[in-house]
């Protein structure tokens, strides 16, 4: 069967199984429809959140951004999963005993304060929207990439299949579904790996081959990787940081404490039947996470390995990799790689006119490598690789039959849907459950409260397709300011709200705005106000970077700094929180007596 | 025994103390501050500093999820207030 065909077949009959489960799993109260009825068992609530969690970005992008970045990636994969632990010890258990629907519902109770409440939408809204453009686009991407329709059909497409299960099924039908697309993306990643691991170093376990020697030859993987990087003069794959140890630092919490105060992440710790199951069901989250992230460190050493033995046989077989015939002849280029060079994310461009493809850092500053590419008669790198084909092209380098491509772009889908579903979930039980029925419209009853719910969610799908179609040409920029916002604002809020009985709504809503106000200061200081090109003020905070060097995308931990800092400050100045809050958080701390999740004050 | 609410609370702290030291040990600690001391050791083909940055911290963060979670049981049950 040809590619094409196959693809078909694995896409839609990845679709069917959604739908199907779907109408299996309908909501039939809001219970059902924001919590899944609080009934999903921990190990399968596990997968439904790794698929929930792992987005068109951690399938698609992360594994070529390490690939690019060697040691120094690590902070994704540390920062990504780190964040469970600060949920299973901090976040989940005592969130899970309080027993509410959504994160501004507990910290309208919590802080006695329909204020606090709508600040805590707000940053939702933002935090959610700016993410599932991403996701949108990851649909587009993929739809156009391997079925061959257009970018916006794609996107129809995705609208309309995330329409079907996540408006009528509700929180029941996106975890039952998302438990599916867990075992269609996890598949999708693995056996891609599996097979290239087994090629180069003789082990099927990539999280072994990659510490593995290399088959036929006596050196260890990684020993000869970072030899032939710093060789063509890049920096050595399993040492080089970027930026400052400072830097990687800070960057790692703010993923960590970010991920940790993620609200589609949060509900689905209400969605188990017990505070003991709230804490083990984020291990089993972690596990199901850990499988694709202790993966892609391999699929990434792995894949830049390949590309450079394939154009490079003296990378490929240890011999001098700058002698005249290494550099692969463009006429004989695998078939991948013309394939891959239709679609502009693959480019090679004759700079010494040989016919032979050169890659190497031409911008590298040690002399050794300039020296023997001047003597080699380089004239520049000739080879420009998109990160995203690391994982997308990885079955066609690796020669693997056709339905492994297949399989690749079922789980890319399947990625991107399952995130978007969980953000539109998160978006609508803000909207129609925080906003509507705790605060406009209280007398709201249950069945008008659903219909609201699912009139919200298709809004919303209709929001994120317009956008996905619309992208504002800065949906990557604000993948950083999702993590920066929910660092700075919803991580220390429901910290000081489990941790500090004392605190008070003056407190907490003069902590999220500063920790908001700052963090945003700082990142629009260097991509522009709301991310419009020209009006970055670096001259007004003294340079990129300015504050020791941290990046913007790094800057949420000193924005959650500055929340505690403000909050704690304001809290001893302003009048104590109430005896009965202070009970409240006393009896929250304790497992037993917690109830069924519900939307009831 | 003390089984007040206030010596729960404390025990639980301690707890959370223990099990966070450890996980800023093996990610801030042996993957990023000590991760260049620790590439002089190797773990077959891994330096051990790198392979606390790719890998080992993510087994660690399992590990001590379960056990935080197994443990937390057992406290709960010590101070008579685990869910029946």
């Amino acid at each position: 069967m040809d590619l094409q065909t196959l693809t078909y077949l694995f896409v839609g009959g990845s679709f069917a199984i959604y739908i199907g489960i779907a109408i299996w799993a309908r909501a039939g109260s809001t219970s059902d429809f924001y919590v899944a009825g609080g009934h999903v068992p921990p190990v399968l609530n596990g997968m439904a959140t790794g698929a929930d969690w792992m987005s068109a970005a951690s399938f698609i992008s992360m594994a070529g951004l390490i690939s690019n970045m060697g040691y120094g990636g690590g902070l994704f994969l540390m920062g990504w999963t780190g964040g469970y632990v600060l949920m299973a010890m901090l976040l989940a258990p005592y969130l899970r005993k309080f027993g509410k629907f959504t994160v501004p519902s507990f910290v309208a109770e919590r802080f006695y304060s329909n204020g606090a409440a709508v600040v805590a939408v707000i940053c939702l809204l933002t935090m959610s929207l700016t993410y599932i453009i991403g996701q949108m686009t990851g649909v587009g991407v993929t739809f156009s990439r391997f079925l061959g329709v257009t970018n916006e059909m794609g996107i129809y497409l995705g609208m309309g299949i995330v329409f079907a299960y996540a408006v009528f099924g509700g929180m029941k039908g996106i975890t039952y579904t998302q438990v599916a697309q867990y075992v269609v993306l996890i598949s999708a990643y693995t056996v891609p790996a599996i097979f290239i691991s087994f090629q180069l170093t003789g082990n099927p376990i990539p999280q072994l081959g990659l510490g593995g020697t290399l088959t036929g030859q006596d050196i260890h993987l990684l020993a000869r990787l970072d030899q032939v990087v710093t060789e063509l003069g890049f920096g050595q794959y399993t040492t080089t940081a970027t930026g400052s140890l400072l830097n990687m630092f800070v960057y790692t919490i703010s993923l960590m404490i970010g991920t940790a105060g993620l609200p589609h992440v949060i509900i689905r710790f209400f969605t188990v039947p017990t505070v003991a199951a709230a804490r083990s069901s984020a291990g089993w989250a972690l596990v199901f996470i850990a499988i694709l992230y202790t993966t892609a460190p391999a699929v990434a050493a792995m894949a830049r390995y390949n590309i450079i033995a394939t154009v490079n046989s003296g990378a490929k077989n240890g011999t001098d990799m700058f002698a005249a015939d290494a550099s692969l002849v463009h006429a004989e280029r695998p078939e991948w790689m013309k394939r891959w060079e239709v679609t502009g994310l693959l480019k090679w461009e004759d700079k010494n006119g040989d016919g032979r493809i050169q890659i190497f850092n031409d911008k590298t500053k040690n002399e050794a490598a300039i020296a023997k590419a001047a003597a080699a008669g380089w004239a520049g790198n000739e080879l420009t690789v998109n990160a995203d084909i690391v994982v997308l092209a990885s079955p066609e380098i690796a020669l693997l039959p056709n339905w492994v491509i297949a399989l690749v772009a079922a789980g890319g889908i399947a990625a991107a849907l399952s995130t978007a579903a969980g953000l539109l979930l998160a978006i609508s039980s803000a909207i129609s459950h925080d906003l509507l029925k705790k605060i406009w419209m209280p007398d709201l009853s249950e069945k008008n409260e659903l219909i609201a719910g699912k009139i919200a969610m298709a809004v919303s799908i209709l929001i994120a397709g317009y956008l996905g179609l619309n992208p504002p040409g800065f949906a990557a920029g604000t993948v950083a300011l999702a993590f920066g916002i929910a660092a700075s604002t919803i991580f220390p809020v429901l910290m000081m709200g489990i941790f500090n009985k004392k605190m008070n709504k003056e407190g907490a809503i003069a902590g999220m705005l500063s920790g908001l106000i700052v963090t945003l200061f700082y990142v629009f200081a260097h991509k522009g106000l709301f991310f419009i090109k020209g009006t970055e003020y670096l001259g007004l905070i003294g340079g990129a970077n300015s504050f020791f060097g941290i990046t913007p995308e790094a800057f949420g931990t000193i924005g959650a700094l500055v929340n505690f800092g403000v909050a704690y400050v304001v809290s001893k100045f302003t009048p104590e929180c109430p005896e009965h809050i202070q009970h409240l958080v006393e009896d929250v701390r304790t497992p037993r007596g917690s109830k069924m999740v519900s939307g009831a004050h | 025994m003390d089984k007040s609410g206030k010596a729960y609370w404390y025990a639980v702290l301690k707890l959370v103390g223990v099990h966070l030291a450890i996980w800023a040990f093996v990610s801030y600690g042996c993957g990023i501050v000590f991760a260049s001391t620790l590439n002089s050791i190797h773990l077959g083909g891994y330096p051990l500093g790198f392979w606390f940055a790719h890998q080992g911290s993510i087994y660690c963060f399992i590990i001590l999820i379960f056990v935080f979670a197994k443990l937390m049981g057992e406290l709960d049950k010590k101070f008579d207030v685990h869910e029946q």
